[in-house]
């Protein structure tokens, strides 16, 4: 820029208070984005920091041991971890098909007039607070739950070898189950309208030509739409995995809060985050807290984890695109 | 003449006005703790207030937090439902008086059986809690309760999920009666219970459990249970008679206990007063011997000696139980020791 003489110079005070703003501007931002990392960084060290108690006195064992005795102030991460990736899986197990489906009938096949309030609907499901989810989950769907599934399920599915025993026990209406089946409902709505969104962003020459060619709407999703859409999906679903991965008053409501595992989806379990919300209030300064602390560690582990994995994901999607 | 009379008049209002709201806001008072009185140390509070002018803020954060935050000097008052020992009140050079009693009863959830009429024993119960005893036609149950049809139901224990002081009265009630349920369960704010436990959050988290579990056996306040209107269970006290949990019985409980002990906190489980209810505890306040604000302290000593004096009846109302008559004399004596 430097070799380029200007013959007026009549702008230089304007260029260089331009370039001042410009400068500024990009400093003001960049310090923006730095409160971003440090608050992460500084959540990480804390969290380390108060951690450390109990992972010097446990070691990495914490971990994979199964045992949670306040009294005999003995921790281990096992039974939480377990119900925190067992409920997370439950939901999306229920909750990726049902999303698809709902995105699908809205971007494909919904008459034009249904599409908003449906879309809407959705939408204000997303904007629901977790506690009213919650509440519901206990009072009005675990009863029916015990009453009117449990005990059918286990009729027709607790003799089957391995599969029996995920349904064994007395059937109480909450338990590691019905945290799975309502925080699917809870992640329902996000996943739905991601995936909405995603497949509405499919140039609508391509689809059209496929139904050109005589392509049924099944071929024409799982041909053109699908492919196309391959990476907003994945980002979807990892949306709502991380939200199951999280939830806490929800779960705390419904998972039944024993800090064991049992084999059955019937039995209560735990979650780190209904732990995290359930002892916090009452915990004794010392080993306890710090297990706590250890917990919301090994959290943010594990959605880092998830991330990680979803980021790795989508950079194949958009390698495989490419080709 | 006249309007120097007035001004006058006008400027000693004026005076005692400002005097007033200084002295108002000098004895505007904050504590925090335990969630268990939460609920009668709000409705004084308000009484209070209309009484005196005087506002009193308590935040129900739980027996733990009351404690650390009267150490770390944050308010003015602390709740504990969980006494504080009497080496550490002395280290601390702290005040410990008790405010309001209540209990905590055995409710359960199974078809065929009414309100009171399962008798259950200590050891039982404990048995029972512990997950020893799995079957509501258990032998050991039905050998208290002859006449009465046991159903062959599961046994599902409802307990509190988030730490609090409740857990800490009933686990202590229990762990006294079994020496197997201390080594099992434990006692203190948050235990170890059994497998075929669920757990609930706060009162109103085990009392809908227990109404939506058929064979559920749990605990709860006295307060909460009558409010819910839960079924029951009688149990057996030190003097060998079957109580129906009610305010009386707890009232009983606190007449045979000595309060004359430093933090005035006796042990009130199982007291052998004949009507004693067995599991009956007290809430406690906490406050620095000399406080740095002596306005505020001595806002404390008056919010708590109008209260204990005036609010009797409002306790009652809210299913609590007020101290006895003598107790809250000794109350009022140790609070001097606030300065």
């Amino acid at each position: 820029m430097s070799e380029v003489t200007t013959p007026v110079d009549v702008h230089a005070a304007q260029v260089k208070k331009f370039k001042l703003q410009d400068l500024l501007f990009h400093q003001v931002t960049l310090v923006f984005a730095f409160i971003v990392l440090a608050a992460l960084a500084g959540i990480l060290i804390s969290l380390a920091i108060e951690a450390m108690p109990v992972l010097k006195a446990f070691g990495p064992g914490f971990l994979w041991t199964n045992v949670w005795n306040v009294p005999e102030d003995q921790y281990g991460a096992l039974s939480a971890i377990y119900g925190t990736v067992v409920t997370s899986i439950i939901a999306l197990i229920i909750a990726v098909p049902v999303s698809f489906g709902i995105a699908l009938f809205l971007t494909e096949t919904c008459p034009v007039w249904l599409r908003r309030p449906l879309g809407t609907a959705i939408e204000l499901l997303a904007g629901v607070p977790s506690i009213i989810y919650g509440i519901w989950g206990l009072f009005v769907f675990a009863p029916l739950f015990a009453k009117h599934v449990q005990p059918h399920l286990q009729a027709a599915l607790g003799d089957v070898p391995v599969i029996g025993g995920w349904f064994a026990g007395p059937p109480i209406g909450i338990g590691i189950l019905t945290a799975g089946i309502v925080l699917s409902l809870m992640v329902i709505p996000f996943v739905a309208s991601v995936m909405r969104d995603v497949f509405e962003t499919v140039p609508p020459p391509l689809k059209e030509s496929a139904y050109g060619v005589g392509c049924t709407t099944w071929e024409v999703v799982t041909n053109v739409v699908l492919p196309y859409t391959r990476v907003g999906v994945i980002g979807g679903i990892m949306l709502g995995l991380g939200r199951a991965l999280g939830e806490t008053m929800a779960v705390t409501f419904v998972i039944g809060n024993a800090n064991r595992i049992v084999g059955s989806l019937f039995a209560p379990g735990t979650s780190i985050a209904s732990t995290l919300a359930n002892e916090f209030g009452e915990a004794d300064p010392g080993l306890h807290i710090s297990a706590l602390f250890a917990l919301g560690l090994v959290l943010f582990i594990i959605t880092f984890i998830v991330l990680a994995i979803s980021q790795w994901l989508i950079k194949r999607g958009v390698a495989k695109q490419g080709k | 003449m006249n309007a120097t009379k007035r001004v006058c008049l006008s400027l000693t209002s004026l005076a005692a006005a400002l005097a007033f709201s200084a002295n108002a806001l000098a004895a505007d008072i904050t504590g925090a703790g335990a969630t268990f009185p939460y609920a009668v140390y709000t409705k004084w509070a308000e009484a209070y207030k209309g009484a005196t002018g005087n506002q009193v803020n308590y935040q129900g954060i739980g027996s733990s937090g009351g404690v650390k935050q009267i150490k770390a000097k944050t308010v003015d008052f602390g709740g504990t439902d969980a006494p504080v020992k009497e080496e550490e009140l002395d280290a601390m050079k702290m005040v410990q008086v008790p405010t309001v009693m209540g209990g905590v009863t055995i409710v359960m959830n199974v078809p065929g059986i009414e309100s009171g009429k399962l008798k259950l024993d200590g050891a039982t119960a404990a048995d029972m809690f512990r997950g020893a005893i799995t079957k509501w036609n258990d032998p050991a149950i039905a050998k208290l309760n002859p006449g009465v049809k046991l159903p062959d139901l599961a046994v599902t224990v409802a307990h509190r999920s988030d730490g609090s002081g409740t857990t800490y009265a009933f686990s202590h009630y229990l762990a006294k009666q079994s020496m197997a349920f201390k080594r099992d369960v434990g006692a203190g704010n948050t235990v170890n219970w059994p497998a075929n436990g669920v757990g609930g959050k706060g009162n109103p988290g085990v009392a809908a459990n227990v109404q939506k579990i058929a064979g559920a056996i749990g605990y709860v306040d006295i307060a909460d249970a009558m409010k819910n209107k839960m079924n029951f269970v009688a149990l057996k006290n030190k003097a060998g008679n079957y109580i129906v949990p009610n305010q009386d019985a707890v009232a009983d409980a606190a007449a045979g206990a000595n309060f004359k002990v430093k933090g005035m906190a006796p042990d009130l489980l199982d007291q052998s007063h004949k009507n004693a209810w067995p599991i009956t505890s007290a809430t406690y306040i906490l406050a620095y011997e000399k406080g740095a604000d002596a306005a505020r302290q001595k806002g404390v000593v008056d919010f708590f000696t109008w209260s204990l004096n005036n609010g009797q009846k409002m306790a009652e109302d809210l299913g609590f139980v007020p101290l006895p008559a003598s107790v809250v004399k000794m109350v009022e004596a140790e609070m001097k020791n606030i300065k």
